[in-house]
């Protein structure tokens, strides 16, 4: 990766994070009552938020966020665009 | 002097309700609000000998109202709900340990402008996750009192009279959260608010006005309002837009941007990325493999307790029953009093409390599962399945409780915050094959259902009919969800965006209030019409036939059974017994014949016909309206077996063998019993579930459409079975 478009690359959406990875918000799409809920969450720009783990059955996702746990269906984090931070483990599951 | 009137809010899972009964005590009154389905709690108590009432609201993570459910919340709040008593304060519960994010409920609540009082519940689970709160100064900086309790130890609460009335004589300035231009812009909205006798409409009002895109705030002014305030609220969302405001992330911004500010120094967690002692036991509890099997085993745990542990204690409850039916009977002769007493009033009160011991067991586990934290992670491990179906996880738990009984089941779907979820669960769930059924079902395949085996003995015909009967309901239950949330419950799927609290050991004291709880509102607010129906279908096959030979004969029997107790071996007597006992049963045959019942029976027989049965069949079904296992009762009295108890034994088996029509073919053959077996299946003949149903969504719309819609399937389902049937099987 090139350092210059990192911003760039690195932009994803929540449903892409690894479990264990870390990343900013930066917006929630929408207007409708699944967005509203999710700000209403603290879902809002320049929040870090932490991938744990997912449902046994793959869906939803349990996230953490402001110190506490968050469970977010797929459909639902992919309309959440995220920021990676830098962290050591590997890189986001959905970037090729 | 005027009672105080407190509203209680808070986010789910602070421990509201656990606060609540322990400052309100036992004298709490439950009730609906009218129109919806959120429940009306209050409590009354006496604070230094001044009369308190205690307004218990729903758990909410916000104040912006999409549905009139939720609006109920506000208008309580702002003292428009009719007889509600306007709140002179508001009790704002918040959960120590995640204060960042119920902060955001209680800058909404300071923007109502009432006085207000933070309690900071759950302390000692915040101290143990290392979490430093200086009270002190948060309350300095929110201009409002704030206690500290851990409620479900009754520590703490002591505090908060003396904390209301602080901030009731106090005042404190309007708080304000927005952009300067935001304000600029809703003050010019409300100029266009209709004005009810000169009064400036709330500014909370106008705010969730501009802020509720398609809100129900929204929705009821602006279509009651009309043409300005439509056209401005448009305007004015467009002129925020130019100024970089964007609705709705404003609010989330504005107020979070806030929250940031009043923790800053007096709010200190440990940082984000340490696991936590319940993450590691999350960890566990949603893997993959190990999350499956705790599940499932849990489950098993809940089906067989109200499968199986009920059965003692409802067998209990029946023998009480029955022996207060007898002592009735010992004391008062034959007659219309003496079966009003036993087969209506005794059997309608015991028809109430057999529920009692599976909604107690149910609403052990599931309170066991909310306080410690599981039932969230149960509604998370099954969300992926019950999505399929267009519902969420949460409805799981109580579709799965209705395979025992509908009512825990529907009683448990308050669970569901999604109205339209919670009504498609409620709706579906009476098509759980209960445990009411099964009797029906062992009756008729022990009598019809040839003994066959196929696999060296190993699958038996009888098992897969049995199979086969319990697993319908739940499988015609898929497409009936289905074409619910197609048709009348179409909307916006709602979000499962959900905090999965952190775990923590039950308190006994919550889980037992809960349960008392439970059981109390069933008794009394389903009980008393459980009661009527009872008596009401008694009446309809006791009257208007001539029972007075039936009561004379009847009075002869008892007096030649004591003669008989006395020497046991006179055989003249025993004959004569038995002779007049044949009489008897005769006789009660035609009487229900004779009675509405009968009468209705008769007049549906060629409504019937078609599924292979006669009115005897069909006053069986009629009679079976209050709960689904009295048809076997039934089958016996119009099949002059007398008031069958041992239905079990052969004496109904062999009655219904010999049964025929007028011409002398048998009544009953295979495809009558397998017609017979799916229509209560699929039927709704249980007036107890409707009751429930009634209560829970707090319209007789639901019951009444629940009832057609199964008694449709049920007789179609019946006619393509019995039609079949005859064609292919006979």
């Amino acid at each position: 990766m090139q350092p210059s478009d990192l911003s760039a690359a690195t932009t994803v959406t929540l449903d892409c994070l690894a479990v264990g990875q870390v990343a900013e918000i930066l917006e929630v799409q929408g207007q409708d009552a699944i967005a509203v809920r999710m700000l209403e969450m603290g879902l809002v720009e320049g929040e870090p938020i932490w991938l744990l783990g997912q449902a046994p059955l793959g869906d939803p996702l349990e996230f953490s966020l402001r110190g506490y746990r968050i469970s977010l269906r797929r459909k639902e984090a992919r309309r959440v665009r995220v920021r990676l931070l830098p962290q050591p483990t590997s890189s986001g599951a959905c970037r090729s | 002097m005027k009672p105080l009137a407190v509203a209680v809010i808070g986010n789910p899972n602070t421990g509201k309700s656990t606060l609540f009964s322990a400052l309100s005590g036992l004298q709490t009154r439950v009730g609906n609000y009218p129109g919806v389905t959120v429940e009306k709690k209050i409590g009354s108590v006496r604070w230094d000998g001044q009369q308190v009432l205690l307004i218990d609201l729903p758990g909410t993570y916000s104040l912006s109202p999409r549905s009139p459910d939720e609006m109920v919340v506000v208008d309580v709040l702002l003292g428009h709900q009719p007889d509600t008593p306007a709140p002179d304060a508001i009790l704002l519960i918040a959960d120590a340990s995640n204060l960042e994010r119920h902060s955001y409920l209680l800058s909404q609540v300071l923007d109502l402008g009432r006085p207000t009082v933070l309690v900071l519940n759950m302390m000692d689970v915040a101290r143990r996750r290392g979490i430093r709160i200086d009270a002190e100064k948060l309350s300095e900086r929110l201009g409002i009192p704030v206690v500290l309790t851990e409620a479900h130890r009754r520590k703490g609460l002591e505090h908060i009279p003396s904390a209301v009335r602080k901030a009731i004589e106090s005042a404190r300035p309007r708080h304000e959260v927005f952009p300067e231009k935001f304000r600029q812009v809703a003050t010019q909205l409300a100029e266009h608010w209709p004005r009810h006798d000169g009064v400036a409409p709330e500014r909370f009002l106008v705010e969730r006005l501009l802020l509720d895109v398609d809100g129900e705030v929204e929705r009821r002014y602006v279509k009651h309002a009309g043409w300005p305030l439509g056209e401005r609220l448009r305007e004015a969302r467009q002129e925020l837009l130019q100024h970089q405001i964007r609705v709705p992330a404003v609010e989330a911004q504005a107020r979070y941007a806030w929250v940031r500010r009043l923790l800053d120094g007096v709010y200190q967690r440990p940082s984000q990325q340490e696991l936590t002692w319940s993450d590691r036991v999350d960890q566990f509890l949603t893997h993959r493999w190990v999350g499956l099997l705790v599940f499932a085993v849990l489950m098993f745990l809940v089906f067989q307790a109200i499968y199986q542990w009920a059965e003692p204690l409802m067998g209990m409850i029946e023998s009480v029953q029955d022996a207060v039916g007898s002592l009735v009977s010992s004391l008062l002769p034959p007659g219309p009093l003496r079966s009003l007493l036993v087969d209506g009033v005794i059997a309608g009160v015991g028809a109430v409390l057999v529920f009692v011991p599976q909604i107690a067991l149910l609403f052990f586990f599931i309170a066991v599962f909310e306080d410690c934290g599981y039932m969230a992670r149960a509604a998370f491990v099954m969300d992926r399945l019950m999505a399929q179906v267009g519902l969420s996880g949460k409805s799981f738990v109580p579709l799965m409780s209705s395979f025992a009984c509908a009512i825990p089941g529907i009683m448990a779907t308050r669970v569901i915050e999604n109205r339209r979820d919670r009504m498609v669960t409620i709706l579906v769930a009476p098509l759980m094959s209960c445990s009411a059924r099964l009797p029906v079902y062992l009756l008729l395949i022990g009598a019809f259902v040839p003994d066959r085996y196929w696999l060296d003995g190993r699958i038996s015909l009888r098992a897969v009919v049995l199979f086969a009967m319990m697993s319908l309901g739940a499988v015609i239950a898929v497409p009936v969800a289905w074409l619910l949330k197609k048709t009348w419950f179409r909307g916006e799927t709602p979000p499962f965006v959900m905090e999965l609290p952190s775990y923590k050991w039950p308190s006994w004291r919550t889980v037992a209030w809960r349960v008392y709880e439970r059981v109390w509102a069933f008794v009394r607010r389903a009980g008393t019409l459980i009661l009527a129906t009872t008596i009401l279908v008694w009446a309809a096959g006791y009257f208007p036939a001539d029972r007075q030979p039936l009561d004379q004969i009847t009075a002869q029997i008892e007096q030649l059974q004591s003669q008989l107790n006395a020497s046991p071996d006179d055989a003249e007597i025993q004959q004569r017994f038995e002779q007049l006992s044949q009489e008897r049963d005769r006789l009660a045959s035609q009487a229900i014949a004779a009675s509405f019942l009968g009468r209705a029976g008769h007049m549906l027989e060629p409504v019937v016909r078609p599924l292979g049965w006669d009115w005897r069949i069909g006053v069986a079904v009629l009679a079976s309206f209050p709960a689904r296992e009295v048809v076997i009762a039934t089958l016996g009295t119009v099949f002059s077996l007398g008031s069958a108890d041992d239905s079990s034994s052969g004496g109904l088996v062999a009655a219904l063998h010999e049964a025929s029509w007028p011409d002398g073919t048998p009544l009953f053959n295979l495809p009558v019993a397998l017609s017979l077996m799916v229509f209560f299946a699929l039927c709704a003949q249980c007036a107890s579930t409707l009751i429930i149903m009634r209560r829970e969504t707090n319209s007789w719309i639901w019951p009444v459409f629940t009832f057609v819609y199964m008694t449709a399937l049920a007789y179609f389902g019946a006619l393509v079975t019995y039609q079949l049937g005859i064609r292919w099987l006979v």
